[in-house]
């Protein structure tokens, strides 16, 4: 029986760190920025398409929520179940941020179509996760293109 | 805003399926071939699941 073993890419590969060498920007700089701001680490790495769409998709998503009356979970409130929304709310970076400062998601669920734009609001910041690491597994050389 | 469910999954599995083809996938041309089946797996999945909860309603 034989294995399937991916070979690591030599050093100065052009296939292995071509995005960090041509960007300049480091791993974890890029990982910072698009947690922050949803696409901005691809943005970062000259891959404009890839961060426009993801920029559409994480805030498209994170704005529904709120317009749905979505709940922006809070810290501190000793449920576990918020506190695992509050983790998920939490990767959506600036945007988080900003529907804390004004007041967004703030009111009760009552409706049916508010607890989808709570699951909305929290999908979007795991999404965001996900950009944010991929973005840095680009940068780092792990991700080839 | 008020959105139908239905509309509400369409949404939901357009964007999910974005995010993850361009993650998930190096190639161009595969990531619009895995998005797209992602796409096609959550709302599939979604109307086959609503079925199923209707079948099993006491």
């Amino acid at each position: 029986m034989t294995t399937k073993v991916q070979a690591p890419a030599a050093a100065g590969d052009k296939m292995g760190s071509g995005d960090a060498v041509a960007s300049g920007a480091s791993p974890a700089l890029v990982l910072l920025a698009g947690w922050l701001v949803p696409g901005a680490g691809h943005l970062l790495l000259g891959k404009w398409v890839r961060a426009l769409l993801l920029m559409i998709s994480i805030v498209g998503m994170f704005a529904i929520g709120i317009a749905l009356a979505g709940k922006v979970y809070t810290p501190n409130t000793g449920e576990p179940l918020d506190m695992l929304g509050f983790a998920g709310d939490l990767g959506a970076g600036l945007l988080y941020l900003l529907a804390r400062a004004l007041g967004w998601g703030q009111a009760p669920v009552l409706v049916a179509v508010a607890d989808y734009g709570t699951k909305f609001i929290v999908v979007a910041g795991l999404l965001n996760i996900v950009a944010a690491v991929d973005a840095h597994s680009l940068a780092s050389g792990r991700k080839q293109s | 805003m008020n959105l139908s469910h239905f509309s509400a999954v369409l949404l939901f599995s357009l964007f999910t399926s974005i995010v993850f083809g361009i993650t998930q996938r190096a190639e161009p041309k595969k990531m619009v071939r895995f998005g797209a089946f992602c796409f096609a797996l959550f709302v599939v999945g979604t109307v086959a699941a609503s079925w199923a909860m209707w079948l099993i309603k006491p």
